[in-house]
């Protein structure tokens, strides 16, 4: 299994030899290193821990649990089926990722605080002429009348969106640079600029475009 | 980062520099199928965006009465060479005003100081 950590770059793109552009997303991937190994026996469950980026301060219990291996800033944790060679202090970087891999990325989206109906649920809005006044971004109505005489759950309505956690999946390798621990993967990712992602090998099997 | 150093772009040595209202012979390299030959497009430079490798520049020019225009990336290596025909005077950056004009006032005055150096 090949999971490890990056940070977004941002956006560019790119020209295949018969001149199609493809839009790629830069991110920074690795080195990582490996700072717990969950079994099913101690654990309940088998996963990789891994950390990445060094960490300029850690308090005493972060401390204690990263000194078998490198003190690092930022940790996730990668459910496997198959634990294969991995051992703490173990250093993975790019070099598992070739082009033409598929890989799901994972991280916490944009925040666009308490967003209206139009943008969070693609509402389309009031009338802007008729005599129509206030009603340009209004919701509109929210249920029927007396019967059920109530707004049922989970009806789309203004509320907060973004900051939450999203999975690009099966997106193209489109090229790897070792020296530079860079990827770039086809297609957008989620977050802003140096969101911390995790990178892993396609659930769905590399069967997409 | 700068981004544009990510994706190694390199420059084309066969494209001339121009800028809007330059008169440029564009040609590209097209396949069909196995045999890949060069096209010409000859025409106005009407507007240059962006820079770096996401940056594209459009050609206009009226081929039998009907205005085409022809939008090309800068970095494309589909683009075999960019040549300049003709430095020409205008006052503005984009010139989408020669959509409304035809013949005569559809002309670009050349600019003999920057064809001269």
């Amino acid at each position: 299994m090949k999971n490890i950590l990056g940070k977004k770059h941002g956006m560019t793109r790119v020209f295949s030899e018969e001149g199609i552009v493809e839009p790629v997303s830069v991110l920074e991937v690795g080195p990582c290193v490996v700072t717990q190994i969950k079994t099913e026996q101690k654990h309940g469950y088998q996963a990789i821990q891994i950390g990445y980026l060094a960490a300029n301060r850690l308090n005493a219990p972060e401390a204690g649990h990263l000194n078998r291996a490198s003190l690092v800033r930022h940790l996730r944790e990668f459910k496997v089926t198959d634990l294969g060679d991995s051992q703490v202090g173990q250093i993975i970087d790019v070099g598992m990722f070739q082009p033409g891999d598929f890989v799901d990325i994972t991280g916490i989206s944009k925040g666009k605080g308490f967003a209206g109906g139009m943008k969070r649920h693609n509402f389309r809005g009031g009338p802007k002429t008729h005599g129509q006044s206030d009603r340009a971004r209004a919701p509109g109505s929210v249920g029927a009348g007396t019967t059920p005489g109530r707004v049922f759950k989970g009806t789309p309505m203004a509320g907060h969106m973004g900051s939450q956690t999203i999975t690009a999946s099966n997106l193209k390798v489109i090229m790897v640079d070792i020296e530079r621990n860079l990827i770039l993967v086809k297609g957008s990712v989620p977050g802003s600029k140096n969101t911390i992602l995790s990178i892993k090998e396609s659930k769905k099997g590399n069967k997409g475009s | 980062m700068d981004l544009n150093s990510i994706a190694l772009v390199e420059r084309n040595e066969k494209i001339q520099e121009f800028s809007p209202g330059d008169t440029v012979k564009v040609t590209i390299r097209i396949r069909e199928g196995e045999r890949e030959r060069l096209q010409a497009f000859q025409g106005d430079v009407i507007r240059t965006r962006g820079n770096g490798v996401g940056s594209t520049f459009t050609v206009r020019r009226v081929s039998y009465g009907v205005g085409v225009e022809r939008t090309f990336a800068y970095y494309s290596p589909t683009l075999d060479a960019v040549d300049l025909v003709r430095h020409g005077k205008v006052r503005r950056a984009r010139l989408y005003y020669l959509r409304d004009r035809y013949g005569k006032s559809a002309r670009i005055k050349e600019d003999r100081r920057r064809s001269r150096r």
